[in-house]
């Protein structure tokens, strides 16, 4: 097995993988929208693209695939960038991919602890702590409703990037040959 | 399905239309920045103006875009009431004064501190949106990306967001055909089911349409690199428009605006909001 860089290789592959990843993220935002128990809030399945594609592609794939996804999503919607949020977006992706160099699902392994530790780190700092504070430092929310809104959407989203992530990396892994399913005689 | 036609980019040959890519972006980008950095009511005031002198000019079809308009002023009403519910104080906190309106409890009193901040941040969403509107209404799609690599952005982050764009229907299509092919065959994705069974028939829909798409990133990526994609440190753009008399004019004026809102801000105000009530 050759040795992975941190950060994926930058190849063209790569980069179209990243684009239409971001093209699928902007789909499932715009159309796939399961009403969760509490109000005005989705599940927003999206997430779990990021993930997958972070552990298939590295970081910085997976920061573009956040970035470029919602900030499109959010012109598209018509009501201007929010800026703070998309950041946060693109800051989870970025800690999803970083679980790209203790994954093999090219050779068909299932992601193991790694994948759920970075995601979990970069669920929490970008709803917690990133969208939070940069909607109180660009848009003086008060302190009370931005946490209460980070809080709710770190429990949803971290579900749905752990659990659509999960399903569609073992699904991929699933169509890899194993490297040492050959045995030498 | 519906289909969505938000986005459709069609040249009606304004002088806002006539104006370089590049020269849309910086001027979204500086006026947008110049709305997010201030509170002051007088100033966000002057920028709303100014967008919808815009989009008067751009001749924006408002009435098409109702819809739209509509599902904000829900969100933002919606945000309205959870920002008193949560923190119906702010207000007092911000201005450090207390001009009471009416009492409901010693937590839930309405103050016209509270009614000015709030009334403050409605007028800046209102700001920033017509100028996200406007920007994705006026620029040419092939443009976009030759105007984030004048802004510097590495070219190959400019091509993530062109094919984006450029695959984004094509997408939108192979959903519409797999959510319609698992619906003949029995599987329900309406509100009708429960949230259970529609998480099910969604993973149903997601793994066709992300292996499908994966196959599709090998077509375009050998495509790609059978041109020679990648190979050089730069790159050049077929619809870049070079700039002329009218985009430097245009910056020029929005770079004026940018100034004088950051003045106005960190040197008159000397705070983030505007306090009438001193």
């Amino acid at each position: 097995m050759e040795k992975k860089s941190f950060f994926g290789k930058l190849d063209v592959k790569t980069i179209v993988a990243t684009a239409l990843g971001a093209a699928l993220f902007l789909v499932l935002f715009y159309f796939v929208k399961i009403p969760s128990p509490a109000p005005n809030t989705n599940i927003q399945i999206a997430y779990g693209i990021t993930t997958f594609f972070g552990a298939l592609f590295g970081p910085i794939s997976a920061l573009l695939v956040g970035f470029a996804g919602h900030a499109l999503n959010d012109f598209l919607a018509g009501f201007g960038v929010w800026w703070s949020w998309v950041i946060a977006s693109a800051v989870a992706g970025f800690f999803a991919g970083c679980a790209y160099k203790y994954c093999d699902l090219e050779h068909g392994k299932r992601p193991g602890k790694m994948f759920f530790i970075f995601n979990i780190v970069g669920q929490f700092l970008a709803w917690v702590v990133i969208a939070p504070v940069l909607d109180i430092v660009m848009y003086a929310e008060p302190m009370e409703t931005v946490f209460v809104q980070g809080l709710v959407s770190f429990v949803i989203d971290t579900l749905s990037a752990l659990v659509v992530g999960y399903i569609l990396c073992v699904a991929y892994a699933a169509t890899r040959s194993s490297s040492s399913s050959l045995d030498k005689e | 399905m519906k289909k969505t036609k938000l986005f459709s980019y069609v040249d009606k040959g304004t002088i806002i239309h006539k104006l370089s890519g590049l020269t849309k972006l910086i001027c979204f980008l500086l006026l947008s920045f110049a709305s997010m950095f201030t509170y002051d009511v007088r100033v966000l005031l002057i920028l709303l103006a100014i967008s919808l002198i815009i989009s008067y000019i751009a001749k924006f079809p408002f009435r098409r875009y109702k819809i739209v308009f509509i599902y904000f002023l829900v969100f933002i009403l919606f945000n309205f009431f959870l920002n008193f519910l949560l923190a119906p104080g702010y207000g007092e906190e911000l201005f450090g004064t207390r001009h009471v309106i009416f009492v409901i409890n010693d937590y839930f009193t309405l103050t016209w501190e509270q009614m000015f901040y709030q009334f403050a941040k409605l007028i800046k969403y209102l700001c920033i949106m017509p100028l996200g509107l406007m920007f994705f209404f006026t620029i040419d799609p092939s443009e976009f990306a030759s105007s984030l690599n004048g802004i510097k952005v590495p070219y190959k982050a400019c091509t993530v967001f062109a094919l984006a764009l450029r695959y984004f229907p094509d997408i939108q299509r192979d959903f519409t055909n797999i959510n319609l092919a698992q619906q003949a065959r029995g599987i329900d994705t309406s509100k009708k089911a429960s949230l259970k069974q529609r998480i099910v028939s969604i993973s149903k829909i997601l793994l066709p349409l992300v292996f499908s798409t994966l196959d599709r990133v090998e077509l375009i990526s050998n495509a790609m690199e059978l041109r020679g994609y990648g190979k050089a440190k730069s790159r050049t753009w077929y619809s870049y428009r070079h700039l002329v008399k009218r985009d430097h004019i245009a910056i020029a004026v929005c770079i004026l605006i940018f100034v004088t809102v950051l003045f106005m801000r960190y040197f008159v105000v000397k705070d983030l909001f505007w306090n009438p009530f001193i």
